[in-house]
């Protein structure tokens, strides 16, 4: 039999076998409330360790109470989600978290979003009848992420995402009982592990235990300071996104309300880091064909198949995991250092401007963009070519701070001549984005014809691993997509033992690409989110007049007048970097 | 945490016990207890050619590693001393005991020595309920120890006149 007949709440009903009780419940619209348990649906990620037992239900003949997140469903069962029983079962365990969790929450980072807190107001906790030992442990600050442990409650959702999401396996339960704590090996601060700052870790928490580095105030600094110019670049994946901080429906397209708040902000000038996302696709396009080129004339020694290089969790991933590999992915910068490279060189060049009296800010839905624009090798004389990295929820904040309204903002059109770009650089926020981007150009230049058509849905979607191969008139182009440093080393393992046909393969750390970014408004759980910002992405690009990045006016004046054409010494100087063994 | 080279002979003893346990993920436990038998302790360095071995990440096998009170990242002292904790033990007087254990050799439970002569630990009976409270030092059991003689007993093996066979493995 494949189904079950069950009771909930006085209501009969029909799942199928294996279904848990929390599964069964939702499906006629019981909602039992949840804490440690998180699925994304349709991606395959899930955490239940059934540690937290706010869950917890009656089930009419079992002894104990059962947490409806981890016990399935079995035929003519009877359940009572809010028996007094339930209820105060489950007000225990939330008051006993609360005992041994600081009482900051009108200054805590995730006040307002906090998971823990809003399970105190569902369960209308007005006291805690519990007092006894607090723990308390060092604050670890990294360049992107903040561990604030104290506030951790062990609900190993942070583990889960870093251990079989990402593979990166920085963070594990230690200790044991009271003192039992997720950390990295050793105890040792995240800038000392092999952390890949992807922020899936804190995307997940649902406390304030994993933040983001906080960096509005030297902005707000630097906007007020009347011997800088302040320029901004703001990440395709933002404007599909922001608007959920305000309100909004989740896949609401805000680009114009966002240049708009940007202006009101007091940034002199409001710039797209999809420009230098066409900029990436010119370079990068280049260099895959150039390598297409030298394999086709039977060389041997050209590094096949090429991986993009846009995602900083990604780059520190394969450096640390695979330095073997180091030679295979494109030499382009991200989008991000590429912006900044030119804003720093040709913008401030042609506004006489100097280096040192420019900031640049990015607007990211990342935090790994923060520990990006850090490394050394992006600075000239220790001055970076991306002065501050803010995640989008930082920029949501920096909105409220200013009283700015944001929904009664008027649409206003980006600055020139960085703000100019095309459909291929918006979809660069998506799984599948880039590299769709990159045919898009390539097989322009490669067949020197025009697209047949301009939409490749056989590149899009959410499986975490997908493939399609493009005729590049004659010749098939076989490329792979990545999404979750997990489905990253499963290709790589495929590359390094010889598996791979593949010429391109485009790699995105977070779960649905940029949308998913670990610096995005907070899902809660709810993949739905991420497919509306998908469409929304898809949409933008649509209404684009200009859909393929060589055909930006603007790229194509940025090379006449300054970089030469791709792959230039002057590119290669301003546009490329290199790879280092971290192991 | 101050690192430690491992000496070449150190790393292919662990490398020999991981492919003795076919170099397992699931076979981490084992893998901890044969080296933790061979090395006397498993310090941060070791932890790490495990995880290398086999093929999970180093917090995973601290994380095993501090849940388990019987693995310890400290070296033990030449003479590790343990003091019964057990109900029959404590109601007489262990607790006075250790503590002036601690006082003597100025060591936190779970710590060794400066000098790495003692280390100092605590356990759960030791089957000797009718000599509470119960010490041992090495293989050595002493009974009915008053605090008055922990002076002695440290002294006893601090002067090296202590009989060999206390001395740890």
């Amino acid at each position: 039999m494949d189904t079950v007949q069950l009771t909930i709440d006085n209501k009969p009903l029909v799942v199928k076998k294996g279904a848990t009780i929390l599964e069964a419940a939702k499906s006629i619209g019981v909602h039992i409330p949840t804490l440690c348990h998180m699925k994304l649906d349709d991606m395959n990620i899930e955490n239940k360790p059934g540690g937290c037992r706010v869950c917890v239900v009656e089930v009419e003949g079992r002894r104990n109470l059962a947490p409806a997140c981890c016990t399935e469903v079995a035929e003519g069962m009877v359940v009572h989600s809010h028996s007094i029983r339930a209820i105060n079962a489950r007000r225990t365990v939330v008051e006993l978290i609360l005992s041994d969790h600081p009482a900051d929450c009108l200054i805590c980072a995730k006040s307002g979003n906090c998971e823990l807190q809003d399970m105190a107001h569902h369960l209308g906790i007005r006291e805690i009848h519990y007092k006894g030992e607090q723990s308390t442990y060092r604050e670890d600050t990294s360049p992107a992420i903040i561990r604030d442990v104290d506030k951790c409650i062990m609900c190993r959702r942070c583990e889960m995402m870093c251990n079989e999401v990402q593979t990166v396996g920085v963070l594990s339960a230690i200790n044991r009982g009271f003192n039992s704590v997720v950390s990295p090996a050793f105890e040792m601060n995240l800038d000392h592990s092999v952390c890949t700052y992807c922020g899936q870790c804190v995307a997940v928490c649902p406390t304030g235990a994993l933040t983001e580095v906080n960096q509005t105030n030297n902005v707000v600094r630097a906007l007020s300071d009347p011997a800088k110019t302040v320029i901004v670049q703001t990440a395709p994946a933002v404007r599909a996104a922001l608007g959920e901080e305000f309100g909004m429906e989740p896949g609401t397209l805000v680009t114009g309300k966002l240049v708009s708040a940007l202006r009101s902000l007091g940034f002199d000038k409001v710039f797209d880091t999809d420009f230098a996302a066409d900029l990436t696709i010119m370079e990068e396009g280049t260099e895959l064909l150039n390598r297409l080129t030298k394999f086709l004339e039977g060389d041997k020694d050209v590094q096949l198949p090429i991986l993009t290089s846009c995602c900083p969790a990604w780059v520190k991933f394969f450096e640390h995991q695979f330095p073997q590999l180091k030679d295979i992915p494109s030499t382009a910068r991200s989008p991000q250092q590429m912006f900044g490279s030119i804003a720093k060189t040709y913008f401030a060049e042609k506004m006489g401007i100097k280096r040192e009296d420019l900031v640049v800010v990015s607007i990211m839905p990342c935090v790994a963009k923060k520990y990006e624009c850090g490394r050394d090798e992006f600075k000239v004389d220790g001055n970076p070519d991306v002065d501050y990295a803010l995640t989008t929820r930082e920029l949501a904040s920096l909105i409220k701070l200013a009283n700015i309204n944001f929904s009664r903002l008027s649409n206003e059109d980006f600055d020139q001549p960085l703000g100019e770009s095309t459909g291929a650089g918006v979809i660069f926020g998506t799984t599948g984005g880039v590299i769709e981007a990159a045919v898009r150009t390539a097989y322009e230049l490669y067949t020197k014809k025009p697209l047949p058509k301009i939409d490749f849905n056989e590149l899009r979607g959410m499986e975490g691993i997908r493939q399609a191969t493009i005729d590049f008139d004659g010749f098939p182009i076989n490329i792979g997509i990545a999404h979750g440093l997990g489905n990253a080393r499963e290709l790589l393992k495929r590359i390094e033992e010889g598996e791979s046909n593949f010429h391109a393969i485009e790699i995105m750390s977070c779960p649905g690409g940029c949308i998913g970014g670990g610096g995005q408004p907070y899902h809660h759980g709810n993949v739905d989110i991420l497919k509306k910002r998908q469409m929304a992405i898809y949409q933008e690009d649509g209404n684009k007049k200009i859909r393929k990045s060589h055909e930006n006016p603007y790229i194509i004046q940025l090379y006449e007048e300054f970089l030469g054409k791709p792959m230039s010494e002057k590119a290669h100087q301003l546009l490329h970097t290199e790879y280092f063994d971290r192991t | 945490m101050p690192k430690i080279k491992l000496a070449e002979n150190t790393v292919q003893q662990i490398k020999e016990v991981c492919a003795e346990f076919g170099n397992k993920e699931g076979e981490l436990i084992n893998v901890l207890h044969k080296v933790q038998n061979k090395l006397g302790y498993l310090p941060a360095e070791v932890q790490e050619v495990i995880a290398r071995e086999l093929k999970t990440s180093v917090a995973k096998v601290y994380g095993v590693v501090t849940f388990y009170s019987f693995f310890t990242m400290i070296p033990k002292g030449e003479f590790p001393i343990s003091i019964c904790m057990g109900t029959a033990c404590y109601v007489r007087g262990a607790e006075q005991v250790l503590s002036e254990f601690k006082r003597q050799l100025k060591v936190e439970v779970g710590e060794s020595t400066d000098d790495g002569k003692f280390s100092l630990n605590c356990l759960r009976c030791v089957g000797a309920c009718g000599l509470a409270p119960v010490v041992m030092v090495g293989e050595k059991v002493f009974g009915r120890v008053a605090p008055t003689q922990v002076v002695n007993i440290i002294k006893e093996y601090r002067e090296g006149c202590a009989s060999e066979n206390a001395k740890s493995a």
